[in-house]
């Protein structure tokens, strides 16, 4: 019986010949990710596990990225860097990503790949949901808590159930222009709900996968946690090689799903008939089509985040906003340093991203994670009452950005951006004809 | 802290379905230390503070879990609908709970990362019950868990309900969290 990519992967680092969905078996973790928020509570369990002189089980292998709570002035959550910092001292760690240094990132699961570290065929383990982002790259890659990072820091290892495999086709042979990953991924997510993949991967593939960019995958495997899934995972392409050979020298195998391997369930469908979705307060699955929902009123548009803040995203909303007054408060937040270099060079008719964004009256963050998930009351972009916002990003339950009492609706950049140009939920086909006829 | 796979009862704690991790407890608060014993105390006051008010202790709804400027609960049960848990990696989800005094969680399913750091930080039991518990138990029910013979009773309504068998966890569980279990099988060496 053939197996998944996801099965193959275990199974190697299991040093087993084959895995079973439903089996347990310990993993030799490849690259472990934490954070400010999940860092110093594992950073605490593993000194009080494996002693406070205790070294990590392999210092080239563990990465670490402040990137959530970093332009505030709570001073708990500063002194979380500051542990972080003495950490990566002690350890002498080479991958410290640290917050006011040259080397500081932003959002971690954005920065990983830019650095080199979401490499096929390997294990990635995250103290981060969104850490299934990786999968994009045809790696497993999915997220625990503190006490199994603590765990990996001394042992190098951890336990992992099989999941069973979802698969995902998309046919087609490139995306209408009006449609962005975002849209293809809250479809599915409203189609088998917040827990249909539960315990579950979820496998994407067909043409229309092969057609997309590095960056349009990320945003379909960044929220197959969104869906309950175990991780989500891309096989990788000769794009995937061209964009991880020219972050790392690192060796890497090139893993893919056998013909004959055994899948839970297979959905189809075909790029051609996507429309823009959105989904409503307070569920990621709660969907209705962008022509749905038009009028709804907005208070906030808000374009960021590990889901809706790649250069790609902010490329899609410039295409929108050029020329406009907005009619919502709008919020830019580059994910990372790179994507806010990018919004400097990178250009549209003739204007930096940046320019044509400040012209429209945009307030512009720094790169991290900002109001994504609310944060301290300080926090850039925070929903602090009642605002109805608009957001790119991948979470809408009650108070995940700030207030509960504030309602997110999740869309694409190009929905969010119509949205911010008229002031209430607009499909984008409004102005994607515009420019394109 | 590491409550094992044992009888468990107690007062019942209801909420609905699509609990996330930032209603168990609200980003905001992560900022608070796990390690300081003072600092540590938050976790519990805001345990399921970013609960809609309305939802919070059904059927009625306006029931905190915990009262304001408490740090721990009197119901050390809770019963949730499906896809608890779902959300984010915290493990100051679970942990928050278990610092405010719940020793077990009773849902039809379970968001697999809050699952896993239940476990394996040896913080609550994650029970899967066959039918959604949240539609039938009311907030303040005296509960008793079972699971050696895998029942749930309601002890104010005298009913019986069945729930799942621990499976390859239960190993986990009885040990107190991955670290004890690892000890235990001679995968760390001891501290
Ligand atoms: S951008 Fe949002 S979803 Fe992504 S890592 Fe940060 S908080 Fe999490």
């Amino acid at each position: 019986m053939g197996m998944t990519l996801t099965e193959k992967i275990l199974a190697k680092n299991s040093g087993s010949s084959s895995v079973e969905p439903g089996e347990s078996v310990w993993v030799d973790v490849d690259v472990l990710m934490t954070h400010d928020v999940c860092g110093p509570p594992s950073i605490g369990i593993f000194k009080n596990e494996f002693g406070e002189d205790a070294r990590v089980w392999d210092k080239e292998k563990l990465v670490i990225i402040p990137d959530h709570y970093i332009f505030t002035e709570d001073k708990y959550a500063n002194r979380n860097v500051d542990i972080l910092r003495g950490f990566a001292a002690d350890q002498d760690l080479p991958y410290f990503y640290d917050v006011g240094s040259d080397d500081y990132k932003g959002v971690c699961h954005i920065a990983l790949p830019e650095e080199g570290f979401t490499r096929p065929g390997e294990v990635l383990f995250g103290t981060d949901s969104h850490t299934c982002t990786a999968g994009a790259f045809g790696q497993f890659a999915t997220g625990i808590g503190n006490t199994d990072a603590a765990f990996i820091m001394g042992t190098g290892q951890l336990w992992v159930k099989v999941p069973e495999t979802m698969r995902f086709e998309f046919e087609g042979t490139s995306m209408p222009p009006y449609i962005m990953a975002k849209d293809l991924i809250l479809q599915i997510i409203g189609d088998i709900g917040v827990d249909g993949a539960t315990y579950r991967t979820m496998e994407f593939g067909g043409t229309g996968i092969s057609a997309m960019t590095m960056e349009d995958r990320m945003t379909l495997t960044n929220m197959v946690i969104e869906a309950g899934g175990k991780n989500g995972v891309v096989e990788p392409d000769a794009k995937t090689e061209a964009y991880v050979r020219e972050r790392t020298d690192k060796e890497f195998d090139l893993v893919y799903s056998d013909p004959d391997a055994k899948y839970h369930s297979k959905y189809h469908y075909n790029l051609e008939d996507m429309v823009p979705m959105v989904a409503k307060p307070h569920s990621p699955d709660n969907k209705a089509t962008a022509i749905e929902l038009e009028g709804t009123d907005l208070d906030r548009a808000y374009i960021g985040s590990c889901t809706g803040g790649k250069l790609s995203d902010f490329e899609a909303a410039a295409e929108i906003i050029d020329g406009h007054d907005l009619k919502l408060d709008t919020y830019i937040v580059p994910a990372t340093t790179e994507i806010a270099k990018g919004l400097e060079t990178r250009t549209l008719n003739g204007k930096p991203l940046i320019q044509i964004f400040r012209d429209a009256g945009c307030n512009i963050g720094q790169a991290s994670c900002a109001a994504c998930l609310g944060g301290p009351s300080d926090t850039f972009g925070r929903l602090n009452n009642q605002e109805v916002c608009i957001s790119t990003t991948n979470r809408n339950y009650p108070g995940r950005m700030g207030s509960k009492e504030s309602q997110v609706y999740l869309a694409s950049p190009y929905t969010v951006a119509a949205s911010a140009v008229t002031g209430k939920i607009t499909d984008p086909r409004v102005f994607i004809q515009q420019t394109v006829i | 802290m590491a409550t094992k796979h044992k009888k468990i009862t107690g007062k019942a704690f209801v909420l609905g379905k699509n609990i996330d991790t930032d209603q168990i407890i609200p980003a905001e608060h992560l900022v608070y230390s796990l390690d300081d014993p003072e600092e540590r105390k938050f976790y519990g006051r805001y345990a399921l503070s970013g609960v809609p008010d309305a939802e919070s202790g059904l059927p009625e709804g306006n029931i905190p879990l915990v009262e304001e400027d408490e740090f721990e609960s009197d119901f050390n049960i809770i019963i949730g609908g499906p896809n608890f848990g779902c959300g984010s990696s915290r493990e100051h989800a679970p942990a928050s709970l278990d610092i405010a005094g719940v020793d077990a969680i009773i849902a039809p399913t379970f968001a697999r990362i809050f699952y896993r750091n239940s476990v394996d930080g040896g913080f609550v039991v994650p029970y899967e019950s066959l039918e959604n518990l949240s539609k039938e138990i009311h907030t303040g029910d005296e509960i008793e868990i079972n699971p050696e013979e895998r029942v749930v009773k309601n002890i104010t309504q005298d009913k019986t309900y069945e729930i799942r068998p621990l499976g390859s966890v239960a190993d986990i569980v009885n040990a107190g969290g991955i670290f004890e279990f690892a000890r235990k099988e001679g995968m760390i060496s001891c501290q």
